[in-house]
């Protein structure tokens, strides 16, 4: 049986993430206690706002160590959003800040746009995941990309971004205005997502179905 | 292939009933909200905007019900207006299953409601809602109240004002065009999206499928909403003019419990004339593709 925790640390919006697992048929919890989290077989680390104020509230409900140890335990964790950003080395986010350090990389700033740019920001709106350039591009098969379209549009809101240092944890890429970041990352049992697949149609409830059955 | 242009319903609710007017006056019941939010994410929709008709005006926002319903079936953004002005309110809205509110009314009233609620709930849930009225001398005032009030504010310095309060978005209303399906007004949408680096989601004078190209080209907003185009494409019989209570798919749904219903019960003719000619959201976004504008398809 199945004991998925969505972690919450008073940052976000966590009933439309229930309902979407709801709606693929999974029953997920909702805990902020540090033994709940260490019992899962698998964890959500969800999250909107700012950098520090989620490390902030991380520290304050003592989850830093908890949820580091679970990303060593080799069970399912997922980021999303500024969960993603959270499992980073260091942010630029109004200052510099440490992360969780659970993947290598750093959250920077969405370019500004210039003379002639029309894109705004932050990024509010739909935008395509596209396997890495330059590259062959790692299989998306086995992960929660598994059966998502290349290319399919996943509905975006955030001002920062994440650059994994290692090519090899980024499993889709995005571009947006001068910006091409990680929309999509995963080392081993942890994968990040940048996006909301739980606002982002049919399209990304295949992603939380395949969580869930990771 | 980058990223996507958003074409978003807007609801106009009273009661549990989608309702659509013309200049925010002269409404008629179209069905049930819940359902056409339900139909339109299902046709593709890429977000939901769910406008309390009367909530400003009894200062309360009643769609808490219809909102939770919607959450459960919807998975696209939706933003809920209408009503709101207290942190209190916001979060009420949020945790029923809203992902955004657009706050127009209790904004002018006092805009320190926008700086606090982007503190509390970030920036990306926090969206201003202008209602612009056109003046004789190409300026624009701020109208409040589902437009029935005037204020001393001027719409462009207002936009730039709730820019620097750190709301993520504008959903800017043109009074004039709102229901008259003769166009957005591209003036007043380009002067605003000009002047602000947060997205523009243009509303308010969609008549046909290739007015969300236009605003979207030369108007420069990152989203057009519409309302009458769809309302009328989904409601209604195609190669019909008239209609009768008796076919169950007119009515999207049961509660026609209040408003004016002559449009359900009798369609169109005469002065129940349609202002707008209706699309499907798939035609009008293989307009947009075949105006070069990248949609979600």
């Amino acid at each position: 049986m199945k004991n998925i925790v969505i972690v919450d640390y008073n940052l976000g919006n966590l009933f439309n993430l229930r309902r979407a697992f709801e709606s693929v048929g999974t029953q997920v919890a909702v805990s902020a206690d540090p033994e709940d989290i260490l019992a899962a077989s698998s964890i959500i680390l969800p999250g909107v706002g700012a950098f520090g104020e989620g490390i902030k509230h991380l520290k304050e409900r003592g989850l830093i160590a908890p949820l580091k140890e679970f990303a060593s335990s080799g069970k399912p964790l997922l980021g999303i959003c500024l969960g993603m950003q959270l499992l980073m080395t260091t942010s630029e986010e109004h200052g510099t800040w440490e992360g969780l350090d659970i993947i290598k990389g750093m959250v920077k700033r969405l370019d500004p746009p210039g003379d002639g740019d029309i894109y705004k920001v932050p990024q509010v709106g739909w935008n395509s995941i596209l396997k890495q350039f330059n590259s062959r591009g790692l299989s998306w098969n086995g992960t929660v990309l598994d059966g998502v379209d290349e290319k399919a549009y996943m509905y975006f809101l955030h001002s920062y971004y994440v650059i994994a240092s290692d090519t090899r944890d980024i499993l889709a890429e995005t571009i947006y205005g001068r910006n091409r970041f990680s929309s999509i990352i995963k080392k081993n049992n942890i994968t990040g997502c940048q996006f909301h697949p739980e606002r982002s149609g049919e399209a990304g409830l295949k992603i939380l179905k395949n969580f869930a059955e990771l | 292939m980058g990223h996507a242009v958003r074409v978003i319903a807007r609801l106009d609710i009273k009661g549990p009933n989608l309702i659509k007017g013309v200049q925010f006056d002269g409404h008629r019941v179209l069905g049930t909200a819940e359902q056409f939010g339900e139909l339109y994410y299902r046709e593709g929709i890429d977000e939901l905007i769910y406008q309390d008709a009367v909530a400003s005006l009894y200062r309360r926002n009643s769609l808490l019900e219809i909102i939770k319903k919607t959450a459960m079936k919807v998975f696209v953004p939706l933003t809920v207006a209408g009503g709101i002005r207290t942190i209190e309110d916001i979060r009420q809205i949020l945790r029923a299953g809203a992902d955004k509110v657009a706050i127009n009314t209790g904004a002018v009233e006092n805009p320190a409601l926008l700086s606090e609620a982007v503190k509390v709930f970030g920036s990306q849930c926090i969206v201003s809602s202008i209602e612009a009225f056109r003046i004789s001398d190409g300026k624009y005032q701020v109208w409040v109240d589902y437009g029935r009030e005037v204020t001393g504010l001027d719409a462009i310095e207002w936009a730039k004002q709730v820019e620097g309060l750190g709301v993520g978005e504008i959903l800017l209303t043109s009074i004039n065009s709102e229901g008259m399906g003769e166009g957005y007004d591209i003036e007043l949408t380009n002067r605003i999206s000009s002047i602000v680096s947060i997205p523009v989601i243009a509303s308010g004078g969609a008549g046909t499928k290739s007015d969300l190209s236009k605003v979207i080209r030369n108007g420069g907003a990152q989203a057009a909403a519409a309302a009458s185009i769809f309302h009328y494409n989904y409601a209604t019989p195609v190669n019909k003019p008239f209609m009768s209570f008796s076919e169950a798919r007119l009515r999207m749904g049961e509660h026609i419990d209040s408003g004016n219903v002559d449009f359900l019960n009798h369609g169109y003719g005469g002065e129940r004339a349609c202002t707008v000619k209706p699309a499907s959201i798939r035609e009008v976004k293989e307009d947009m593709v075949k105006n070069g504008i990248e949609v979600r398809i």
